[in-house]
């Protein structure tokens, strides 16, 4: 071991300052290697080093401690409770202050004859590194905080906001978060002093700030930059800032492509940012960056899937010249929003036409199922006007899906549908499928009598169409195999069946369309419970039963007519 | 521009007017009478909590004494639901265009009872917010792909029963983890709104005039970094009781049904409907004792009993046949002291209850 660093000569990490029960005698503390000061009760020094002397030059024996010594020392010393040392009492609180640039802890002893020797002991060095620690696991628990609330939003409107109020309570006064132009104009978030959140889109050039223009561009690559507080323009100042003293830019880097810019605003009465500050600064905008850009392609992304997803989802049915219908869908797993299941209503053109209703189920599930319930729901609208046939419709259909790369295959029910009076006539022809029920007057519950071959498989195919007429307050129920094959029960394992949706319908005369959907549904999916099902569709087409011109279907003025 | 005619209908002939055109099934005469209801002064909010609401209540409580059967109970609500939505959609009716912040409204994954929900969500609307309704049975992942999609402020969650308490403790978590806080409402959270406090929920509101005080007040947006586990809002769910029963749901249910036709030999006549039915009243029982069990409040099952015991005798079967179902249960589960005192709370209550139709939800929550 080398020359023992000072440190070691007192331990100062001990809070409780045990002086030597045995005043040193000036003897002792004169070597001290130590700055030692002896004061008596009354602030006259009394004794002194040479380190003291060193560190104190204009103290000397006979001077007064308030006039040599600083004001920390002198008040500490004023503090000490006057009187003789008891084993209890030996020294009093140490105390800290600033001698020229170092920082010292001075710490009391009271010797034998009512005098106190002051050990000055330099701390400055463990100072600073308990300051920067402090400082570092300040900034860490930050960064920590910051991310998780980064993280928790993939929007970037919400992303923004976290990332200005962060930055202003914590980095700044003020913060601005701008991100790239969006058809033309700029989103701009601003979190003023009191935390207040703005959200504006602007139409300004960013190029007229320096380095905020090369930020949202990502190009050239720029470090984070002052700029002149008085060359910031008016909309990137929160309105209740009373002045900017400062102003930093700091890009936010996104993956691959530029998040936005981050700038911090402090008032003139505050210091301008520290080299660390701004460091760190840099170390929240790329974390701010990167949920920020992960946001925006969460937006596109999602963006992307509703529009592709429009066409594939359930159209809402209302009624359509004099007749009822209602649909329901339910997809098979919760993730999903679409599936082989679909339905379609096609209005005829005007009351003395028919209207085309088609149900149908893709073998398969989830989204491939759905593109292809998108072709084959493309094909029967083309295919309309041959609606006059069924079985040729098919023919045609049967031959496009065979000709195309898809190996599925697909069931399918068309219903050509006309009110005549207060009656409605269907024409119902099956693709393959279950046939549909009809629900009479008097609660009677029929099968429609119709089969066909299923659609995709084999090159000729063959089907009979029945007639169905629906007097007021029957319905036509059609459904896919989802209802009838739901897993469940009250012991879990039981499917619901044919049975069951018999006994549901006969329910259901006298019902309108909507109420007959939504009972048959229910009664399934409450069977089915948690357990897995098949995706679930459902159409019925009813006649109404009350005679009103319009219909409540939420488009029309909504006259009632009684 | 709305006219106000001297002479405002009374609330109490509105009521009667919609209920017997429901009652009826008759679509038109329902949409005909609030529409004039509106038209002639009544304001929307009225109608939609004081008339359609409090119709939908009488719905309940007459399907609860057996004087309307689940199929009229469907029409019924199907029938409110076009109302409001013509409603909504009626050009001198529809309300103002939004002013205020987005907020969703949605129903538990499983919760098929929507009017509640859709009706605050018209109640908000007309306030000035910017509604999406989701509608029944939202599953949770949908739910927060919504929030992430588009910003909204708050998530309004309706839950009617009891047993979807658990699916929506995942879904309060669910929001408040991606920063939305979330107001509770519907009779699964409870009268006094204990549940909604149990699991964590930002607010409560007792009916949609409250929902929307609660949004008028503003919530505050959930502290991230604290985001909670399951168990940290419900330490008891450490005992695995609710785990247990839940997973052994099947074998209960099995187990009891043979235990009852041991004791009470005829149901071994019983035809497969009705054994379906009592199945279903055992898997109704397994389902709320877990529910009690999630969020440890016996209160919640024999508040359950209690109202079954009136639904069966509004039925003509007596309600002393649940008790063989309660004491198998609690032989089978008397290792579980939870399960235990809820089931002998019940048992007790069941022995002293004398019936009283009432229907625990359905649309009063709003």
């Amino acid at each position: 071991m080398g020359a023992p660093p000072r440190a070691l000569f007192v331990d100062t990490s001990q809070h409780a300052l045990a002086g030597p029960r045995e005043a040193p005698s000036a003897e002792a503390w004169g070597a001290a290697p130590y700055p030692v000061l002896v004061a008596d009760p009354q602030g006259g020094v009394v004794g002194l080093n040479p380190a003291a002397a060193e560190l104190l030059p204009a103290a000397a024996v006979g001077t007064r401690l308030a006039d040599v010594a600083p004001a920390w020392i002198a008040g500490a010393h004023e503090r000490l409770t006057p009187g003789r040392p008891t084993p209890d009492d030996a020294t009093g609180p140490a105390a800290h202050g600033c001698l020229g640039d170092r920082v010292f802890q001075g710490r009391p002893t009271r010797t034998d004859d009512g005098n106190v020797a002051w050990w000055l002991v330099d701390d400055t060095d463990r100072r600073k590194a308990e300051v920067s620690l402090d400082e570092e696991r300040r900034r860490t628990a930050f960064l920590a905080a910051a991310s998780s609330a980064l993280l928790a939003s993939l929007n970037l409107e919400r992303c923004m906001e976290v990332t200005a109020s962060l930055a202003a309570e914590h980095l700044a006064d003020a913060a601005v978060v701008v991100a790239p132009a969006r058809g033309g104009r700029i989103p701009v978030t601003h979190c003023g002093t009191d935390g207040r959140i703005v959200h504006r889109l602007v139409d300004a050039e960013p190029t007229g700030v320096p380095g905020l223009g090369e930020a949202l561009r990502g190009f050239p690559p720029v470090p984070s930059r002052w700029i002149d507080p008085a060359g910031i323009p008016a909309w990137l100042v929160p309105e209740d800032l009373p002045g900017v003293g400062s102003a930093v830019v700091t890009p936010l880097p996104g993956h691959g492509v530029p998040a936005g810019a981050l700038i911090l605003l402090r008032t003139e009465d505050r210091r301008a940012f520290s080299e660390s500050e701004e460091i760190f600064a840099r170390l929240f905008a790329a974390r701010a960056g990167a949920a920020m850009s992960a946001a925006r392609m969460y937006a596109e992304q999602a963006a992307i899937t509703t529009t592709l997803m429009r066409d594939l989802l359930p159209p809402t049915l209302r009624a359509v010249h004099g007749v009822e219908y209602a649909g329901a869908y339910r997809p098979s797993a919760e993730s999903d929003r679409v599936g082989g299941d679909f339905y379609d209503v096609h209005p005829g053109a005007d009351a003395d036409r028919e209207t085309m209703v088609a149900l149908g189920d893709v073998c398969g599930k989830g989204l491939e199922a759905a593109v292809l319930t998108g072709k084959i729901r493309n094909t029967l609208q083309a295919l309309l006007p041959l609606a006059g046939d069924h079985q040729r419709l098919l023919d045609l259909l049967n031959g496009a899906l065979i000709n195309s790369h898809h190996t599925r295959f697909a069931t399918l029910l068309l219903a050509s549908v006309r009110r005549v009076e207060r009656t409605v006539h269907l024409r119902v022809t099956s693709g393959g499928h279950p046939p549909p029920l009809v629900v009479r007057a008097d609660g009677r519950v029929e099968r429609v009598e119709t089969r066909g071959s299923l659609v995709g498989v084999f090159w000729n195919i063959t089907s009979t169409t029945a007639h169905v007429e629906l007097a007021p307050g029957e319905t036509c129920l059609m459904f896919t195999d989802g209802v009838t094959e739901a897993r469940g029960g009250p012991l879990g394992d039981e499917m619901f069946g044919h049975d069951r949706v018999e006994e549901a319908l006969a329910h259901c005369a006298g019902m309108p369309a909507e109420a007959v959907v939504d009972h048959v549904r229910m009664l399934a999916e409450q069977w089915a419970g948690r357990g897995r099902h098949d995706d679930m569709a459902l159409v019925a087409v009813t006649a109404p039963r009350h005679a009103h011109l319009s219909a409540v279907d939420g488009h029309t003025r909504g006259r009632y007519t009684a | 521009m709305t006219v106000h005619h001297a002479t405002r209908p009374d609330l109490d002939t509105v009521r009667d007017r919609l209920w017997t055109a429901v009652r009826a099934g008759d679509e038109y005469q329902a949409g005909a009478t609030v529409l004039d209801a509106v038209g002639s002064g009544l304001d929307a909010e009225t109608v939609l909590l004081d008339v359609i609401g409090a119709v939908q209540l009488r719905v309940g409580t007459e399907w609860a004494a057996n004087r309307l059967t689940v199929a009229e109970e469907h029409a019924a609500t199907a029938i409110h639901e076009r109302v409001v939505a013509a409603l909504a959609h009626h050009p001198e009716h529809r309300g103002p265009a939004p002013t205020r912040a987005r907020v969703t409204v949605a129903c538990v994954d499983g919760e098929w009872h929507a009017l509640p929900a859709r009706l605050l969500a018209e109640v908000l609307r007309r306030r000035g917010w910017q509604v999406d309704f989701l509608g029944a049975q939202v599953p949770t992942p949908h739910l927060i792909a919504h929030l992430h999609q588009t910003g909204s402020r708050v998530v309004a969650l309706s839950a009617t029963l009891s047993p979807h308490l658990p699916t929506a403790h995942a879904a309060i978590t669910a929001c408040q983890a991606v920063g939305v806080p979330v107001v509770a409402g519907g009779a699964a959270f409870g009268p006094d709104g204990r549940h909604a406090r149990a699991l964590g929920a930002d607010a409560w509101a007792a009916h949609a005039r409250e929902a929307a005080e609660v949004l008028d007040r503003g919530l505050t947006r959930p502290d991230l970094p604290a985001v909670r586990q399951t168990v940290d809002d419900l330490p008891h769910l450490t005992d695995q009781e609710y785990t247990m029963v839940v997973g052994t749901r099947r074998e209960l249910l099995k187990e009891t049904l043979v235990g009852l036709e041991d004791r009470f030999p005829p149901m071994r006549a019983y035809s497969d409907r009705q054994r379906q039915r009592t199945a279903e009243d055992i898997g109704h029982i397994l389902d709320h004792l877990a529910a009690a069990l999630y969020v440890a409040d016996e209160d919640l099952f024999r508040d359950f009993i209690a109202w079954t015991a009136d639904v069966l005798t509004a039925r003509d079967v007596p309600a002393r046949s649940l008790d063989p179902a309660l004491e198998l249960l609690a032989q089978r589960l008397q290792d579980f002291p939870r399960a235990t005192r809820i089931l002998a709370s019940a048992r007790e209550t069941l022995a002293t209850h004398s019936p009283e139709p009432r229907k625990p939800g359905d649309g009063q929550h709003v």
